[in-house]
């Protein structure tokens, strides 16, 4: 198992966000976490990155329990994070933003523009030049260049056009059979559902269903995913 | 060829009239006006070392007087020490060997930076600029309360130190060593701002969250920006000693830490030559209006209040834009 979260409780100061999560993603598998808004999905995602730690429960990454580690070892120990939101850095080129945190690996620079040749025709370009759909390829980029055995996805489509959007989840597939371990986090079912693995539903922050994508019932959408 | 930027074009300007006023002084017998560039370079070169910090790297130190006056007190104790043939805590000999001394200068300020870095990088924001002001006012108060050079009187230089067989005494040669040390301070700057380090650094400045999420810790990066940055000032500091043939407590002052963040913000926070700029436009109007009334901070103050206000991008920015890389 690469990653085994169990029941993690997280809070911001005195308020809890999540009261027990499960959720496991094997090696080479891609697990779609899914819920409405507000109910923990990032959340769970910035306690994995140990951004913000649980306070109970446990999260083993690679057979190693992150507790008491800092986001940057978290980092180091393979967990690659896109974080919602196109966050590039703006004022640095897409090159540099590439290259200025990669680690040794399968990937690199050629094979990153190879998966998104558009960053590589702007590579001298600066990140805040680039359309939102750029940005989000450079993102992704970014974490795929610290090499992370788990890649993780939260909203990586959200606001993007249509055909940019086609885009990224172009890639995703290419990533995905390329044996990438992914955490994925998006509302676009119809192209999640047909490559995930497994799929953990969030409520109110708790993981309430955990299953195969084929076995989640339209009753079961209807009461958690309000589609 | 690639084609240059406007900001390029500035730069080089900027380089030319620095390099060609002091030859032209000397053409026209004005040494005066020969250590007046020297002294615009010594404090560019300075700013140019808190600029890597503040502008580079975000870290707003209040403090790096404290970095330019241990370089001057390591020229002034190094050249004292060799006149009357006496050892430093009884075992080190002085020495008037500028390579020497400045070699000392660099190293014993990053020492005291990787010190007061340690400490103080752990914070942020106001209490980062408390923490490296208050380091420099313990500084500054030490030598004061140290007789044996000087004490708040200061510790004169006798000779100026020497450099192989360079004529130091001869204004336009040591303004040739400033001028060559202050472009060597911006190749090093440009050099570490165009590696993996520097976009490193920037990432940060920019959000050290996520750079942390990209499995790089924030703190090694910005400490060694720290020390490298106190370097370079310190390396001003030893040549600031030798062109005045003084040095005195007031190198390590605050005001003179606060003379430095004017200077980087009047030139441009973050521009590779907007130290030199800052620099130029201090030294003259505290020259110059100086001259007139000692109030002269006050047309300072107007200066500085107009460019933070409407061109945030200090005299470079206003003139070249915004920030592009090459």
């Amino acid at each position: 198992m690469m990653l085994k979260v169990s029941q993690i409780e997280t809070y911001y100061g005195p308020s809890q966000a999540l009261f027990g999560v499960d959720l496991s993603v094997d090696t080479g598998e891609l697990v779609a976490l899914m819920g409405r808004n507000g109910m923990g999905k990032s959340t769970t995602i910035r306690s994995i990155c140990r951004l913000t730690p649980a306070k109970r429960g446990h999260i083993v990454f690679d057979g190693q329990d992150l507790a008491g580690l800092r986001s940057f070892q978290a980092a180091r120990l393979g967990i690659g994070l896109v974080p919602e939101g196109r966050r590039c850095f703006a004022s640095l080129t897409v090159q540099e933003n590439l290259i200025a945190t990669a680690r040794p690996g399968v990937w690199d620079y050629t094979k990153v523009v190879s998966l998104f040749p558009r960053l590589g025709e702007r590579a001298g370009q600066m990140a805040d030049t680039l359309s939102g759909g750029e940005q989000q390829m450079l993102a992704i980029g970014r974490a795929l260049m610290t090499n992370p055995k788990l890649l993780i996805l939260d909203e990586a489509t959200e606001g993007l056009a249509p055909v940019i959007r086609q885009e990224i989840w172009a890639a995703i597939r290419r990533l995905k059979d390329a044996g990438q371990s992914l955490l994925v986090v998006d509302k676009t079912l119809s192209e999640l559902l047909p490559i995930a693995d497994a799929c953990v539903i969030l409520e109110k922050g708790r993981s309430v269903w955990t299953g195969r994508p084929s076995a989640l019932s339209g009753d079961l959408r209807d009461q958690y995913l309000g589609v | 060829m690639r084609k240059l930027t406007r900001e390029s074009w500035i730069n080089s300007s900027l380089v030319l009239l620095l390099a060609l006023a002091p030859l032209c002084a000397s053409l026209l017998d004005e040494p005066y006006y020969v250590n007046l560039a020297s002294r615009v370079v010594i404090i560019a070169m300075a700013a140019v070392g808190l600029n890597l910090a503040l502008g580079f790297g975000g870290l707003i130190s209040f403090g790096h007087a404290a970095f330019f006056g241990l370089g001057g007190y390591v020229a002034g104790v190094a050249a004292y020490h060799a006149f009357d043939g006496s050892y430093f805590i009884g075992v080190i000999p002085g020495s008037d060997q500028m390579p020497v001394i400045w070699l000392v200068a660099v190293l014993v300020a990053g020492l005291a930076a990787t010190f007061i870095g340690v400490i103080s990088l752990r914070t942020q924001g106001v209490y980062f600029i408390m923490i490296t002001l208050a380091f420099a006012q313990m500084i500054y108060y030490f030598a004061i309360s140290f007789p044996t050079y000087g004490g708040e009187d200061g510790l004169s230089i006798y000779v100026r130190n020497s450099l192989f067989s360079l004529d130091t005494s001869d204004p336009l040669i040591f303004f040739g060593i400033c001028f060559f040390s202050l472009m060597l301070s911006i190749f090093v700057t440009r050099r570490i701002m165009g590696s993996r380090f520097g976009a490193a650094l920037t990432m940060a400045r920019l959000n050290d969250i996520r750079l942390a999420t990209s499995g790089v810790e924030p703190f090694p990066i910005r400490l060694t920006t720290f020390v490298l940055s106190a370097m370079i000032t310190s390396g001003a500091g030893a040549l600031f000693a030798d062109l005045n043939g003084f040095v005195s407590p007031s190198m390590l002052s605050w005001h003179h830490s606060g003379e430095l963040m004017v200077i980087v913000i009047l030139g441009g926070v973050g521009r590779l030559f907007g130290p030199v700029a800052g620099a130029v436009v201090f030294v003259l109007l505290e020259t110059f209006i100086g001259g007139f009334t000692q109030h002269w901070q006050f047309f300072l103050g107007l200066i500085l209040l107009s460019v933070v206000l409407f061109a945030n991008g200090g005299l470079i920015g206003l003139l070249a834009g915004r920030p592009r890389h090459d």
